[in-house]
C-alpha cells in the first residue's frame, strides 16, 4: 500500500533508483507488521484507553448515589480518602498475605506431588489426571464446594467426619467448629491452595522430567546420596521452574475475586484489593474513589511487574529466537 | 538440534534411567510402597471433587446428613431440582457457551496472525511486542472495570453477551499470542526457506509446512481460552444482569443457604464444571505449555 503513496521525507531526498528500493523495503516491513496490527490495535483500545479514563476519573469527585454533589475536579482528594480508609489499607495487607501464602504453600505441595509422580508406578497417568481435577473445577463452583459442602458447620463434611470419628470412640459430643467464621482467612487460603497446587505440580513435574540425565548418572557413579542429588542437581535445575510457577501463580492469585466473594463476601478482614474495588464501585457507587483505588493498584502492579518481567525475560532467553 | 545430539540425549536419558533403577528401593517392594503412597495422596487430594459428585446423586436429607452417609441410595433428584426447580439454568449455560466459544474464535483470528508475525517472519523488536502483551496481563483487570462499565452503559450494551465476548477476547489474547508463538517457533525455518526457494506459494507453505505443526497448538490454545472464559466471574457479574447472565453468576445464587439444598448445589457445581473438566483433560498434554505461556515444553 505504501509503495506508491509514501511521501518522500525532505532531508534524505532519494536519487532516481533509490526510492523504489526504500519503498520496497518499507512495503516489506509493513507486510511483516500487517498480521500483527489487528491484535495490537484491539489490545491497545480495550486495555489502555480504559486505564486513561480511570486515571482521569480518579481526580474527579463523582458519587453516583449523590448526583446532587455533582462531578467536580478534586485533585488528590479521592486518593487521600482511599488511602486513609482503614478498610482499604487492610485489603492491601490481606492481598499480600493471601498471595504469598497461597503461592508458597501450593509451590511446596506441588513440589512434593511432582516428586511423587516423578517415579514410575502402576497407574501413574491416572493419579496425575486425578491430581489435576481441582484445577479444572470452575472457581466459583470450587469456592461453593468449600463453603457449603466441606466447611459448613451444620452439614459440611468436615464436621460430619468429626461426628463420625467421635461416635466411633463412643462420644456424643463432638466439636463442631464454624470454620469460616472462626478462621475466615484460612478458609479462603485453603480453597485457593487446593486449587493452585495442581498448577504448580504440572510446571514442576515438567521441570523434573527435563533434568539432565548425564549429571544424575555422574552423581550416581560418584556415590552421591539421594539427598545430595536432590540438593545439588534437582533443586538448582528446578529453580527457574519454581520462579516461573511463583510468578504466574502470583499474577492470578493477586487478582482473585471468586473465592473471596463466594466464601466470605469480604467479611472479617478477608476483602482483598479486587473485592474492595468492586465494593467501592458496585456497592458504594463512588466512581471517583474506585478509580483512585484502581490507579493505586496499577502503580503497585507496575512496580512488582517490572521486577517480575526481569525474571521472566531471563527465563525466556533460552527459548528466544 | 541435529540428529547426532538427539541420539546422545536419548542415550543419556536411558543411562540415567538405568542408573536410577540401580538405586535401592526403586523396584520391587519399595516401588510398590511408593505407588501406594502416591495413590493415597492423589485420592485424598481429589476427594472433595469425588465427594461433590457423590452427594450430588443423593437426596437432600442424605446429602446433608451429619455424620455423613457414605452409602445412601443414589437418586438424580438434585439434578432435577437444578434444571427445573426455580430459575432455569439453561439461559445462563447458553450464554456461557456463546461467550466462551465466540471469544475463543475471535482470539484465534487475532492471535494466530500475530504469532506468525512474531515467530516465523518476525517484525523488528518482536520481543518488545511480546512483553507489551504480557504486561497487559499483569495489570489488574479490576482497574479497567469502571470505565468499561460506564462506556457500555453509555452506548447501551450492558447486559449484552457480545460485550463479554469482546472482554474475554481481550483477557485471553495475551495468553494466546504467547502460546501460539511458542508453538509456531517449532516450525522448521530451514524447510520454509527451501520451500520458498523452490517456488512454493504462501498457501502451500501454510497448509503443508506450518499447519501440521500449528494445529495441535491451536487446539490447545482454544481449549485454554475456552476454560478461562467459561470460569470468569467478576466482569460478567458487573456487566450483565438478567439477559446475558453467565453460568458462574448463576452459581453465585447458591452462596446464601436455602434450607436443605446441598445436593442441588453439588449438582449445579458438577454440571457447570463439566465443560471445563472435559476441555482440561482433553488438553492435558499441552496444559503445562499453555499455562506457562509456552515457557515449559
Amino acid at each position: 500500500m505504501s509503495v506508491i503513496d509514501a511521501p518522500p521525507t525532505g532531508r534524505e531526498r532519494p536519487t532516481a533508483d533509490q526510492p523504489s528500493r526504500t519503498n520496497l523495503q518499507q512495503a516489506s516491513a509493513w507486510a511483516r507488521r500487517a498480521p500483527l496490527l489487528p491484535a495490537l490495535i484491539f489490545m491497545f483500545i480495550i486495555t489502555q484507553l480504559p486505564f486513561v479514563a480511570t486515571l482521569v476519573i480518579s481526580f474527579v469527585r463523582w458519587n453516583a448515589l449523590r448526583p446532587d454533589l455533582g462531578r467536580k475536579f478534586t485533585g488528590f482528594g479521592n486518593y487521600r480518602a482511599v488511602l486513609s480508609d482503614p478498610d482499604f489499607r487492610q485489603s492491601i495487607y490481606f492481598t499480600i498475605i493471601l498471595t504469598v501464602t497461597v503461592v508458597l504453600v501450593s509451590l511446596v505441595l506441588g513440589l512434593l506431588f511432582a516428586l511423587l509422580l516423578d517415579r514410575p508406578f502402576r497407574g501413574r497417568g491416572l493419579v496425575r489426571t486425578l491430581l489435576i481435577a481441582p484445577f479444572l473445577i470452575v472457581p466459583v463452583a470450587s469456592a461453593l464446594l468449600w463453603k457449603q459442602a466441606l466447611l459448613n458447620p451444620v452439614y459440611g463434611v468436615f464436621n460430619g467426619l468429626l461426628t463420625a470419628v467421635w461416635k466411633l470412640f463412643g462420644s456424643n459430643n463432638p466439636p463442631q467448629p464454624d470454620w469460616i467464621t472462626s478462621h475466615p482467612r484460612l478458609s479462603v487460603e485453603a480453597s485457593l491452595i487446593w486449587q493452585w497446587t495442581p498448577f504448580m505440580m504440572l510446571i514442576l513435574l515438567a521441570g523434573l522430567q527435563s533434568r539432565p540425565g548425564d549429571a544424575i548418572e555422574a552423581a550416581n557413579m560418584d556415590g552421591a546420596s539421594r539427598w545430595q542429588m536432590f540438593r545439588f542437581i534437582t533443586l538448582p535445575h528446578l529453580r527457574q521452574y519454581l520462579e516461573l510457577g511463583g510468578l504466574l501463580g502470583s499474577i492470578y492469585v493477586v487478582q482473585n475475586f471468586d473465592a473471596v466473594f463466594t466464601i466470605t463476601s469480604g467479611g472479617q478482614g478477608t476483602a482483598n484489593l479486587p473485592y474492595s474495588i468492586y465494593n467501592i464501585f458496585f456497592t458504594a457507587h463512588d466512581y471517583g474513589q474506585a478509580s483512585a483505588a484502581g490507579v493505586i493498584v496499577v502503580i503497585g502492579s507496575i512496580l512488582i511487574a517490572t521486577f517480575a518481567l526481569r525474571t521472566v525475560s531471563s527465563l525466556f532467553q533460552e527459548d528466544g529466537k | 538440534m541435529s540428529s547426532a545430539t538427539t541420539d546422545a540425549g536419548t542415550r543419556n536419558e536411558q543411562q540415567a534411567e538405568q542408573a536410577l533403577a540401580k538405586q535401592p528401593g526403586r523396584n520391587g517392594h519399595g516401588g510398590s510402597l511408593w505407588g501406594l503412597l502416591a495413590w493415597v495422596v492423589g485420592l485424598l487430594f481429589v476427594s472433595p471433587v469425588l465427594w461433590m459428585v457423590w452427594i450430588s446423586f443423593h437426596s437432600e436429607q442424605d446429602a446433608s446428613a451429619n455424620p455423613p452417609k457414605f452409602t445412601a441410595p443414589l437418586t438424580a433428584v438434585g439434578y432435577r431440582d437444578f434444571f427445573s426447580g426455580g430459575q432455569s439454568p439453561w439461559p445462563s449455560l447458553l450464554n456461557s457457551a456463546t461467550a466462551s466459544v465466540c471469544s475463543t474464535i475471535l482470539v484465534l483470528l487475532l492471535a494466530v496472525p500475530a504469532a506468525y508475525a512474531l515467530s516465523i517472519r518476525p517484525v523488528k523488536k518482536w520481543t518488545d511486542v511480546m512483553f507489551f502483551f504480557l504486561s497487559t496481563k499483569m495489570l489488574p483487570a479490576v482497574a479497567g472495570l469502571l470505565p468499561i462499565y460506564l462506556i457500555a452503559k453509555h452506548i447501551g450494551v450492558l447486559d449484552n453477551i457480545w460485550l463479554l465476548v469482546i472482554i474475554y477476547a481481550t483477557m485471553n489474547l495475551p495468553i494466546a499470542v504467547w502460546m501460539m508463538r511458542s508453538f509456531l517457533a517449532e516450525v522448521p525455518v530451514a524447510i520454509l526457506e527451501a520451500a520458498a526457494i523452490d517456488g512454493a506459494r504462501l498457501p502451500t507453505i501454510m497448509t503443508k509446512i506450518i499447519a501440521p505443526v500449528a494445529m495441535p497448538g491451536i487446539a490447545a490454545t482454544s481449549l485454554i481460552c475456552f476454560i478461562f472464559s467459561w470460569n470468569e466471574l467478576l466482569f460478567s457479574k458487573v456487566l450483565t444482569a438478567v439477559v446475558a447472565q453467565t453460568a458462574p453468576v448463576f452459581l453465585t445464587g447458591f452462596i446464601t443457604s436455602q434450607g436443605l439444598f446441598l445436593a442441588k448445589v453439588c449438582a449445579a457445581a458438577t454440571i457447570i464444571s463439566l465443560p471445563v473438566l472435559v476441555a482440561g483433560f482433553a488438553a492435558q498434554d499441552k496444559l503445562v505449555q499453555g499455562l506457562s505461556l509456552g515457557a515449559v515444553k
